[in-house]
């Protein structure tokens, strides 16, 4: 009988240590973010995919197509073809295509990457019901941008 | 759902727990034979989500084979990584600079907390508890948001490099790791108010699912499983690596067997990986995050290499088989909790239905690593 009323007690105990809490944390700030009405902004480390960084000075690209980022990525999700134009030293770079669903986000390509023409976007609002949606034409890209 | 008779008033039948069940955290199967409420038999049933992870590393470069660690055991990826990276660098001889190694330990630290407060919110709520599953995940954001700072990535992280890292910390990061450990060390006494004193949950776990240290040993179990059951047993300890050896920390050890010494191992392992953080912010050198001279092309001498990691479900080591090319010969990967999963047949027989899941909460499975 003793140990009966002794659950009981520590069974009260117990409930009301929980309510205290809870009314304590009843009262704080709402801790969530109301996504879509608030949007992140996000770190600039950020993985988002990957993309073509605009040269400033030149307005354009500065791949010079040689296929090592295509070479190094794990998920083979990057296609780099770059042509030989008359005038011109080097190869011109005449596509570049991200297939966005195979991509690990890794950075290996950005890695192998001796002129820094690619880096990560801070993209992260996509959704699409759609794969082919995901496949990027990065040079596109650029030129929209500008 | 088929039936048997043993006995005229006896009958067992088979239920089908998961491959989408709550309970079971991700798509791991469970075939249970009942009496009743009682377990008569319980097989794990595994495959549903098998991506041939150790058939990936014979097929691409090491380099290549790195963004795979973090899609193994999703919630402790950085073990993952530092796992990985140190076989490499053990097989390649190479040095890492002291101020990588801190902070190669601090992250993989600060995500194994994280790791442990999802395990802690999840269970409690395998029990019924909703509330304390929200408070878990408002401190395991801020440590999310912290490790997003510097490696890029909130879960599946790919941040250490052979050799060094892929970006070093800055001091932003450094304060708001201090700032993070201030505030759980204030939510910690929260959480052992709420939950672990809870009258509830100790009826629930006080002696369920009792392991001893015997089964351990035969199925291999380790990590706070194995610590639970009164063994003194982890990676950073007994074989250390990294520069765990210079970092003063306890290794929390249960002799009670039961599911609440699993609870509180991990409840303790939290407040001496806050330890560790301290130390590695306090005693974190200048320098470089790279070490010099790292070969382009990876081609590991002819041989046989293991090594292991503690991770936040046990230890994680990683067998590889090199024929001197550029890709690994064999690759294999020893995941904690697929050991850790494998006694849960043998152990749960006899026990109620709503203790067997109880049980199989304290062991904290991660189902994407455990099927690779
Ligand atoms: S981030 Fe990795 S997976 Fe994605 S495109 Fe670059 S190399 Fe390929
Ligand atoms: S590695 Fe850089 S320069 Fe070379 S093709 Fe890729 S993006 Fe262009």
């Amino acid at each position: 009988m003793a140990g009966y009323f002794k659950s009981i007690l520590t069974g009260t105990k117990s409930l009301v240590t929980g309510l205290k809490i809870t009314q304590a944390e009843f009262f704080r700030k709402p801790i969530t973010l109301q996504y879509p009405h608030e949007v992140l902004v996000m770190t600039p480390r950020y993985r988002g995919h990957i993309q073509l960084v605009k040269n400033p000075e030149t307005g354009t690209h500065q791949c010079i197509s040689c296929g090592l980022c295509q070479k190094g990525c794990p998920s083979g999700c990057i296609t780099v073809r770059g042509e030989k134009r008359e005038g011109v030293k080097g190869k011109v770079l005449v596509q570049y295509d991200l297939d966005f669903t195979t991509c690990s986000l890794c950075g290996q390509c950005i890695e192998n990457c001796k002129p820094g023409a690619i880096e990560f976007s801070l993209e992260y609002n996509l959704a699409s019901t759609r794969k082919e949606d995901f496949h990027y034409d990065l040079l596109a890209r650029l030129e929209e941008q500008k | 759902m088929s039936s048997q008779a043993l006995s005229q008033n006896q009958e067992v039948f088979e239920l089908n727990l998961g491959p989408q069940h709550p309970a079971t955290h991700g798509v791991l199967r469970v075939k249970l034979v009942m009496d009743g409420e009682y377990v008569v038999d319980a097989e794990p049933v595994l495959g549903y989500i098998h991506r041939m992870h150790e058939l990936m590393g014979e097929n691409r470069t090491w380099a290549q084979y790195l963004p795979n660690m973090g899609r193994l055991d999703y919630l402790s990826a950085l073990s993952y990584n530092l796992g990985y990276v140190e076989l490499v660098e053990k097989m390649m001889g190479i040095e890492v600079p002291e101020r990588a190694e801190y902070i190669r330990v601090l992250t993989t630290e600060l995500n194994r907390i994280s790791s442990h407060l999802l395990w802690f919110g999840a269970f409690v709520l395998d029990l019924g508890g909703f509330t304390p599953l929200l408070y878990a995940f408002d401190d395991r954001e801020q440590i999310l948001d912290l490790l997003e700072s510097v490696t890029g990535s909130r879960l599946t992280y790919c941040y250490y490099r052979f050799g060094g890292l892929y970006n070093d910390v800055d001091d932003d990061f450094l304060t708001g790791c201090t700032q993070f450990l201030k505030r759980l060390r204030s939510r910690m006494p929260m959480y052992h108010d709420l939950v672990t004193g809870n009258v509830i949950l100790r009826q629930r776990l006080v002696d369920v699912g009792p392991i001893s240290a015997e089964m351990c040993r035969r199925y291999g179990a380790t990590g706070p499983v194995l610590r639970g059951s009164g063994v003194n047993y982890d990676v950073r300890k007994n074989e250390p690596y990294s520069i765990y050896p210079e970092l003063d920390f306890d290794v929390p050890v249960y002799n009670e067997c039961d599911s609440m010494a699993r609870y509180m191992v991990r409840m303790d392992e939290i407040e001496q990986s806050m330890r560790i953080i301290e130390q590695c912010i306090a005693q974190m050198p200048q320098g470089d995050i790279m070490a010099p001279k790292v070969p382009k092309m990876i081609k590991p001498e002819v041989g046989d290499y293991y090594h292991a990691v503690e991770a936040a479900r046990g230890t994680f080591g990683i067998r590889t088989v090199s024929d001197g090319k550029n890709q690994a010969y064999r690759m294999k990967l020893r995941a904690p909790t697929f050991c850790n999963l494998s006694l849960f047949q043998e152990a749960s027989k006899g026990m109620l239905l709503a203790d067997a899941l109880a049980f199989m909460g304290s062991l904290d499975l991660v189902i994407p690593e455990i099927d690779r």
